[in-house]
């Protein structure tokens, strides 16, 4: 009999390893999967893993894995915080949208003028518009107990209401023929968040993305409210009896992650996306829970996952364009990822004994 | 002689890095009162768990009548007429009396029947018990008889207690000792597992001593004396802690007319409470389990806020502080729950000595932390309470019990308390480290501080306390000069005297 045994210690070897044998277990059953689809399974996993990277075209997908992998980072950085303690953000979707309206909107107030003050204005208010769109939820759950899984999420859909509302009514491009969207902005320098160093992909949300990663390192390992929220997570009982306060680590943690992923929302929008439309929103927000949970929550392994994450976007595109995989099979894929990391996580903490139990 | 009821030959049982049990032999005669005595990790726990088929002995063997007994799981044990009763209870809480009982039976007759019958079993026994009462309700003790009861209905050959009285009250540990008595007189074994001396004295026929897996000696209790038979189980001489006497300072800590609503269905609400502790006073606070005990230290380190004026320290009023303004003027409480509420399991003991040490240690500065300090803070406590860890980096939850009490208790005693507040403190440790714990209260109220000891073990609190006051139902009685008390007046106290009669032998 297989049982598993729960182990004395978590054990460190497979808490690190386990990302790695996730990523080899989802090459081979993606592999196989694309194989039972009649695609040939070692070029697809090539195609998605090398092509990117070091494959004719990787001069072109390379900058593309920052632009797709700073925004991953940015909110999972804001998410991890919260999951940590046991606070669920499922909304940042909503924060990044409503981050992105009310940054672009801080600065189209000003179109035409030129300052370099704006693009500075149009950050604090994107970081502003997430944090306040996550604050509801915090003041639900704090003030009546509400469960933030919940509103977090619903309230994603009522951005994405007010998303559409806005591409067509306040901040439509009056001089866009009609279509809805708002002005591009790339085409206003004040406000283009442009790549630093052109044809690398380096922009200002990039920056944001590694200073988010070193911050909540230090925050986690060095600071009493990281300690908190660690401890809020593992022994809510414990933390309480240590001093913690929940309510304002509901709003901390809340609000930090509304708030990076308002960040991620306007650097998007003044930059790669460029204008608020109706499909502005292709999933960051959801993507980046993935993300959180296959970095392990810790910092650094988020910045590798949103690399590895980015990495199979990209390559799912090259796969299908190329080899005309469906997308449905890399979403397949993607999911694969995930839940084998979940599946083999179980080994940190348990260890795999074969004989019959000593003791029931 | 006749053939004993269960003979036990040379059992053995190695655990990776430890040997639990080392060849131990002993026989248990019918209707017989067997004591098992041993500290804390002497191996009582994996011996049981071998007879009552839980655990594979890795060499030796058992006779049941001198016939081969080699039970694969407990189902073939009770199938033998062995039953056991857990020091842990196993009821669910939203769940009658009845209904549980019929959960353990593997062909539970009518709810209607069955009920008919735990009436006539706690009749006959003395075990006052109403089928139809849920057991979230009940006390410890009327928990227990739901435990005893469960195995008298199978008719037990041998009955098999673990630590039975650690849950009860003087009057209720009478009338447990009345049902043993009546069914030994049955025929029935018992084998009891206590450390307990004085309950083994008055109650065993025969002892058996383990110490760290071997059996070191067996007597008849009834005519050995406690300290002799202390002297086996620790294999050194106890270390009784001394007291001195002492000139009390002003009110350190002072609470008055407390009240605080139950905070669950299954919590106790605080009523009315009065209490005063001087500085270098131990009061001691005694009362069975579930009686508001939990729901008092909360009150006390500052996890549930009351009305400001509810609890004063030197005079001032701070019911509204929370635990880190508090730990700030000097008032620190240890839990009873060690993994979950005094310590995080799976944090390192550096982690947890960070967790009340933060305000007074100075191991934080501007929200920043000093690890290295703090790490430092580990390896005293480890060294003062001589916590058996290989070091401060190891998770809590890897130390036993005893281990990460001593470094529970050895994190607030180290950071000088003015006022410490302790929920058994010696609970599951074994009497060496017990009697380590109890010094090191002892010696803090010697240098000045308040100690608020709330326990179940009486004996516990009549050899630290310099007053005592008892927790039941949510009321404190009124705290008296522990010296002079006697153990009716303490069980009154308590007032665990209702609802309880004595067995009709």
């Amino acid at each position: 009999m297989i049982r598993l045994e729960k182990r004395p210690q978590p054990s460190r070897a497979w808490s690190m390893a386990t990302p790695l044998v996730a990523v080899l277990a989802t090459m081979f059953f993606g592999g196989l999967l694309f194989a039972v689809l009649g695609k040939p399974p070692v070029e697809a996993i090539r195609t998605i893993f090398w092509e990117p990277l070091f494959g004719e075209f990787s001069f072109y997908y390379r900058p593309q894995l920052l632009v797709k992998g700073a925004p991953l980072v940015l909110i999972a950085i804001g998410l991890s915080l919260g999951f940590r303690a046991g606070i669920w953000n499922i909304g940042a979707e909503g924060q990044y949208i409503m981050g992105a309206i009310c940054g672009a909107g801080a600065g189209l107030a000003f179109y035409p003028a030129d300052s370099f003050l704006i693009f500075p204005l149009m950050v604090v208010a994107g970081a502003l518009g997430g944090w306040a769109w996550a604050m509801i939820p915090a003041v639900l759950k704090t003030r009546f107990g509400t469960n933030e899984i919940l509103v977090s999420l619903m309230l994603v859909y009522v951005a994405e209401q007010f998303l559409a509302s806005v591409s067509l009514g306040l901040l439509k491009n009056p001089e866009g023929f009609g279509f809805p969207g708002s002005r591009n902005l790339q085409s206003w320098d004040s406000a283009h968040n442009a790549e630093l160093i052109a044809g690398t992909g380096m922009h200002w949300g990039v920056v944001a993305a590694l200073i988010a990663v070193i911050f909540a390192y230090v925050l986690l390992n060095r600071h009493m409210t990281g300690y908190h929220i660690r401890l809020t997570g593992e022994a809510p009982r414990a933390a309480k009896f240590a001093g913690v306060n929940p309510t304002r680590l509901v709003l901390f943690c809340l609000g930090t992650s509304g708030a990076l992923a308002g960040l991620a929302g306007l650097f998007e929008v003044s930059g790669p996306s460029g204008q608020i439309s109706i499909d502005f929103n292709v999933g960051y927000g959801f993507t980046a829970i993935i993300v959180a949970f296959l970095g392990r929550l810790h910092p650094v392994g988020i910045l590798l996952a949103g690399g590895l994450m980015a990495l199979t976007y990209i390559g799912g595109d090259i796969a299908q364009s190329n080899l005309q995989l469906p997308a449905a099979a890399i979403q397949v894929f993607q999911g694969m990822l995930l839940f084998f990391l979940l599946a083999f996580d179980l080994l940190t903490n348990f260890r795999i004994a074969i004989g019959k139990p000593e003791v029931a | 002689m006749t053939v004993p009821l269960l003979s036990l030959q040379g059992l053995t049982k190695a655990y990776p890095g430890v040997v639990a049990n080392d060849s131990v032999s002993f026989d248990i005669g019918e209707g017989e009162v067997h004591a098992l005595l041993g500290e804390n990790g002497a191996g009582k726990s994996t011996l049981v768990k071998m007879i009552y088929g839980l655990v594979k002995p890795d060499s030796g063997k058992m006779l049941l009548r001198g016939q081969p007994y080699e039970p694969a799981e407990p189902r073939q044990a009770r199938a033998d007429g062995i039953a056991m009763v857990f020091q842990h209870f196993s009821l669910f809480d939203a769940l009658n009396v009845a209904e549980n009982i019929a959960l353990g039976m593997e062909n539970p007759p009518e709810m209607r029947d069955l009920a008919a019958r735990i009436r006539e079993v706690s009749e006959t026994y003395g075990l006052p018990l109403d089928p139809f009462r849920t057991v979230g309700d009940l006390s410890a003790g009327e928990r227990q008889r739901v435990e005893i009861i469960r195995c008298l209905l199978q008719d037990p050959k041998l009955l098999i207690m673990d630590e039975p009285t650690s849950v009860l009250t003087p009057q209720e540990v009478e009338i447990l000792f009345k049902t043993l008595q009546k069914l030994q007189s049955e025929g029935t074994s018992i084998l009891y597992i206590s450390h307990k001396l004085e309950e083994i004295r008055t109650l065993c026929d025969h002892a058996t001593i383990l110490r760290l897996g071997k059996n070191v000696g067996e007597c008849t209790p009834a005519d050995t004396s406690a300290r002799d038979m202390a002297e086996m189980m620790v294999g050194s001489s106890l270390q009784t802690p001394q007291r001195e006497t002492r000139e009390f300072g002003p009110v350190a800590m002072d609470i008055s007319g407390l009240s605080v609503p139950a905070p669950s269905a299954f919590g106790t609400a605080l009523k009315n409470v009065h209490l005063t502790v001087r500085k270098g006073e131990i009061l001691g606070i005694g009362g069975v389990a579930g009686n508001g005990q939990d729901e008092l230290l909360g009150v006390l380190s500052g996890e549930t806020l009351t009305e400001a004026d509810a609890v004063k320290l030197h005079g001032d009023p701070i019911g509204r502080l929370g635990p880190t303004a508090r730990r700030k003027l000097g008032v620190l409480a240890a839990p009873e729950e060690r993994l979950g509420h005094a310590a995080a399991p799976d944090m390192s003991l550096t982690e947890n000595a960070m967790l009340t040490g933060s305000v007074r240690e100075g191991l934080e500065k501007n929200g920043f932390l000093d690890w290295g300090a703090t790490k430092d803070f580990a390896e005293r406590i480890i060294k003062a309470f001589d916590v058996r860890t290989p070091g401060p980096g190891n998770a809590a939850r890897s130390l036993s019990g005893g281990n990460l009490q001593k470094f529970v208790i050895g994190r607030e005693v180290l950071q000088k308390p003015e006022v410490l507040v302790v929920n058994q403190p010696t609970w599951g440790v074994d009497a060496a480290a017990a009697a380590a714990i109890r010094q090191s209260l002892l010696d803090l109220a010697a240098k000045g501080a308040a100690v608020i000891c709330i326990s179940q073990d009486l004996d516990e609190l009549m050899e630290i306390s310099d007053s005592f006051a008892a927790l039941n139902e949510g009321r404190l009685s009124a705290p008296r000069e522990a010296a002079g008390l006697t153990v009716d007046e303490i069980g009154l106290m308590m007032g665990g005297a209702h609802g309880m009669e004595v067995a009709h032998v």
